[in-house]
């Protein structure tokens, strides 16, 4: 009976279990009942993947009141993926939060901030699940707004303003795709997708659809952080609390990922976006810009967890790249790179707030030395790092391979050489820390640190140890991406 | 011997040096122990190779799946006679390695001993990965490693130098493997649908005569470790490097690893006859012949004996590229000879350059005159391993050499036996001046300071060893002929 309810439970849970966060003034006590709430809702994920993954599509109607008037929630192949890589990484995360956020925020605002991660978790497991254009749209509101509270919590000052710009930027971003939603609600009255889906089609040529269409692509652009709308990436994963860089980093930009395909392929189809209008030649251009920008920019910074958040708008170059051919073969590899990059950036990010939590500060200065005294948290930045370039076993390989794989179908082989040449330019700014934490000797800033405690490193060792296994049996991930590109391009949404 | 436990010796062989490197680690306090594991290991492993050959040499080939990372392509072993001869020759060469480099350490009083025997144990098992990867992904896997596992042996003064010296080593190493490697592989998989090695290669129809020759010079080129101009900067580089790292992982494992995976490529990949139907093979055959000659010069230029012995590889690799792309049943096995007879050679060549270095705290060529009345086994040895190089008998380089020089005559080559002709006495006028001026030579001030003798017993011992096998390899080259004439067939 419980299965029926899957899909809604997977959103109220979280949803409910946050305003209850604030009831509670014990730190432990209210760690326990977040990660508890979080663990169900990762139960929840796995159910609906396997679910969908048996049978197909899921569909539920909102409080018995059926689709196209009601809403609809939706799960097909990629959803379940997203829901959960989402709930994963928040499942980690929590764990490793327990520790870590005593040091960055104060006793007092901790019901606060356990309150915002299950808003914001709720918004975007929202997102995954609707099957609602302005359903969407509400949810990425709530988990934008939890997001800005999030991001402000940080100890330094910068933190709010980096919040703000978020915010003014991430409105823009939202407002665009109530627009663009609006436009789409006008031409065919209906605001369900898959209805949408079916009546487009009659209204397409019209200005007003392709208008439509233009705001929503900037508008999730904005929020994926594709360059050269990324700007308020940087700022805001060098200044939140670590433990916020690392959970939005590895999900936010990915939902809205999901939101671009989601949109694209399903609602106005493979070929009215990529034949009728220029989009994949448009996303082609920016990823590249992306990838060669991102990376570069990456190699000057001091600040390391701003040179992640440029090797992450890299990353997400690569994504879009993958997703600009919209062939199977692009897709499935720009889908297997949400899930890897997840994991790479969610370790790394882990892993950086071990250094934090120790040494205090997160500078190129702080690294002297530690390969030596965090010779653990150290490692697993090398694993991460490799993995960001691409070195075989990693999960970074498995999507540079299908990447290149994806460019040489298409005969475009300066693509190619571009995925492979990104590669050499993260291997530049990986290569600093390496050299700085095993050459340099301890310095006055890292003289007398010790290991980080377990409850941090193990789970940053989780995500790096699933980097490696997914870097070698990719059953799971290959063949869910793979199945999901093949729904994305051609079969029903 | 059945086939299942001829096909579990493959993992084992491959994990167990990987294994020891972690039994090093745990005896970091106790120096003689740690010692002791690196020789047990090293003498087991070639112990277990000998029990995998007589089945190889039969034409059995054994192989073991370890995973599958993508669908179609699998992590693979996969013997076959060229891999054997170089996981043979690497493992025999670990064990005097092994002997030189616990005498080397001591003598020089090096620090961090654990960490070098550690990573070098980690080497010698990830090298045995590139001897029996069953197809191109392995291959690119466990060369990958390679590079990575041997930076910190690289760069293990730590020094500045070392530093910089390392990065010059990764950088041209990754960005030739990514960038141009892993292109040209993963292009010839959406070509033939393929990775594995097959006699008589996969790729034959399988494109135009300019594609397939952009994919060979892409492989060529994109094989850093084969130091093909221009990308040999990184070995110079590498030389920073003790010198047990310079002997083996510079003489023997990493650069034969470059040229053994070229090797495979042209045979396994390519195939003999269709390497010899394009057209750009002619080119690439004169680049070569180009690295040859210009290494073999520069060579001449220096004084330091490491680097000229640097040099001297980068142009002795040139002669297996060369025997490769002739593509021709003498060339072939010439090649395969020289990937043996310059090990040998090179490794003599380098221990004396450690011994001297040890004995007498000169690396300068300039500086050894006279240094044969004091260390007079040292500086024979190193004559041995020059003629051997050279390619002059009664030292084993001449079958190599006799066999690279009728590959060229089979494929009318005339170029390029000239090249080889004209390289061999380059290569006496910058070998031969260092011993003979050393038995010859009058000696320098501070070389007639009664304190130098020769170096300490391992390091002599290890240097003999190797000195004979040279000899060895003139006199007795049959097996290592038949070994050399297997490959490329079913």
């Amino acid at each position: 009976m419980i299965e029926a309810h899957l899909p809604i439970l997977q959103v109220i849970i979280p949803l409910l279990s946050a305003p209850l966060c604030l009831l509670m003034r014990n730190r432990t006590v209210v760690w326990s009942f977040a990660l508890m709430a979080n663990i169900i809702t990762l139960l929840v994920s796995i159910f609906l993947l396997q679910q969908t993954l048996d049978s197909g599509v899921i569909s539920y109607a909102l409080g018995g009141w059926s689709a196209p008037i009601g809403i609809e929630y939706r799960v097909d192949i990629l959803s379940a993926f997203i829901l959960f890589i989402v709930s994963v990484i928040s499942c980690v995360v929590l764990i490793y939060s327990g520790k870590s956020i005593g040091n960055e925020i104060s006793e007092h605002r901790l019901p606060l901030f356990y309150t915002a991660y299950l808003l914001c978790l709720s918004g975007l497991l929202g997102i995954a699940i609707t099957g609602d254009a302005f359903n969407l749209f509400v949810f990425l509101e709530i988990s934008s707004l939890a997001s800005y509270i999030l991001i402000s919590l940080g100890r330094d000052r910068r933190a709010l303003t980096a919040a703000y710009q978020y915010l003014i930027m991430g409105t823009i971003g939202a407002t665009f795709i109530l627009i663009g939603v609006g436009l789409l609600y006008m031409m065919t009255g209906t605001l369900n997708m898959h209805d949408l889906a079916k009546r487009l089609p009659s209204v397409i040529e019209t200005r007003t659809v392709h208008s439509a269409f233009a705001f929503l692509t900037v508008g999730i652009c904005l929020k994926l952080a594709l360059f050269p709308l990324h700007l308020w990436l940087p700022n805001a994963y060098a200044y939140a609390p670590s433990v916020v860089s690392a959970f939005l980093a590895a999900t936010a930009t990915k939902v809205a990922i999901y939101v671009l395909l989601r949109f694209t392929f399903t609602v106005f189809g493979v070929d009215f976006a990529f034949t009728d209008m220029p989009l994949g030649e448009i996303l082609m251009i920016f990823a590249i810009a992306a990838i060669f920008i991102g990376s570069a920019v990456a190699i000057f910074q001091n600040n390391i967890k701003r040179m992640l958040a440029y090797s992450s708008i890299a990353q997400i170059g690569y994504i879009i790249l993958g997703i600009s051919f919209a062939t199977s073969l692009g897709l499935t590899a720009g889908i297997l790179h949400v899930f890897n990059h997840a994991l790479m950036k969610g370790g790394l990010f882990l892993a950086m707030g071990a250094i934090v939590y120790q040494t205090g500060a997160i500078n190129l200065r702080n690294f002297d030395g530690l390969g030596k005294t965090m010779p653990w948290t150290m490692a697993a930045i090398v694993v991460g790092g490799l993995s960001l370039v691409g070195v075989p076993l990693t999960t970074g390989f498995i999507s540079k391979w299908y990447l290149v794989l994806a460019a040489l179908e298409q005969g475009w082989w300066p693509v190619a050489l571009v995925v492979l040449a990104g590669s050499i330019l993260a291997f530049v700014y990986v290569w600093r820390l390496i050299e700085a934490a095993y050459f340099h000797a301890p310095g006055e800033h890292t003289g007398t640190v010790k290991e980080a405690p377990l409850m941090l490193l193990a789970p940053a060792w989780l995500l790096t140890g699933a980097n490696i296994y997914f870097g070698i049996n990719t059953d799971l991930s290959v063949g869910v991406a793979s199945q999901a590109a093949s729904i994305l391009l051609g079969a029903q949404p | 011997m059945t086939t299942a436990s001829q096909e579990i010796l493959l993992p084992l062989i491959v994990a167990l040096p990987l294994i020891s490197a972690a039994l090093i680690r745990m005896c970091d306090a106790r120096p003689n122990l740690r010692e002791a594991v690196t020789l047990l290991t090293s003498v087991t492993l070639f112990a277990l190779l000998l029990k995998l050959a007589p089945a190889v040499l039969k034409g059995a080939h054994p192989s073991f799946q370890i995973a599958e990372p993508f669908p179609g392509i699998f992590l693979q072993f996969n013997i076959e006679p060229l891999g054997l001869l170089f996981s043979l020759i690497a493992g025999f060469l670990w064990i005097v390695t092994s002997v030189y480099a616990i005498g080397y350490m001591r003598g020089h009083h090096e620090k961090n001993q654990t960490r070098f025997f550690m990573y070098f144990a980690i080497a010698i098992g990830i090298t045995m990965g590139v001897a029996f990867a069953g197809n191109l992904l392995t291959l690119f896997v466990f060369y990958e490693a390679l590079t990575l596992s041997t930076y910190p042996l690289v760069t293990h003064t730590g020094t500045s130098e070392a530093k910089r010296a390392g990065r010059v080593y990764l950088g041209i190493l990754l960005s030739t493997s990514i960038v141009l490697l892993l292109f040209a592989i993963i292009w010839t998989w959406s070509l033939a649908g393929t990775l594995d090695f097959t006699p008589g290669g996969i790729l034959a129809g399988k494109g135009s005569d300019t594609v397939l020759g952009i994919l060979l010079a892409l492989f060529v080129f994109g094989i850093g470790k084969a130091a093909v101009m221009p990308f040999h900067r990184w070995l110079p580089a590498a030389m920073v490097a003790p010198t047990p790292v310079s002997a083996l992982l510079h003489a023997v494992a990493v650069v034969k690893a470059g040229v053994f995976t070229i090797l495979k490529v042209v045979v396994y990949i390519f195939g003999a006859e269709v390497v010899l139907g394009l057209p750009l093979t002619q080119w690439l055959l004169y680049v070569v012949a180009a690295t040859i000659l210009l290494a073999s010069l520069v060579a001449m230029t220096k004084d330091n004996l490491k680097a000229r012995l640097a040099y001297s590889t980068v142009s002795q690799l040139g002669y297996v590229v060369l025997g490769a792309l002739l593509a021709t049943s003498s060339g072939i096995i010439g090649s395969s000879m020289h990937i043996a007879m310059h090990a040998f050679g090179k490794i003599t060549l380098f221990f004396c350059a450690g011994a001297i270095l040890v004995a007498t705290h000169k690396t300068e060529i300039s500086q050894m005159h006279g240094l044969g009345k004091r260390m007079p086994i040292t500086m024979t040895a190193f004559l041995i391993g020059s003629l051997s190089i050279i390619g002059l008998p009664p030292m084993g380089g001449t079958w190599s050499k006799w066999y690279l020089m009728l590959g060229t005559l089979e494929g009318s080559q005339m170029v390029l036996l000239v090249v080889l002709l004209l390289s061999s006495l380059l290569n006496i006028a910058y070998l031969l001046p260092v011993p003979i001026r050393a038995f010859f030579g009058t000696p320098a001030d501070i070389d007639t300071a009664p304190g130098i003798k020769e170096a300490p017993l391992a390091c002599v011992s290890a240097i003999v060893v190797v000195a004979i096998g040279c000899i060895v390899l003139f006199v007795y080259p049959t097996p290592l002929h038949h070994i050399a004439s297997m490959v490329g067939f079913k």
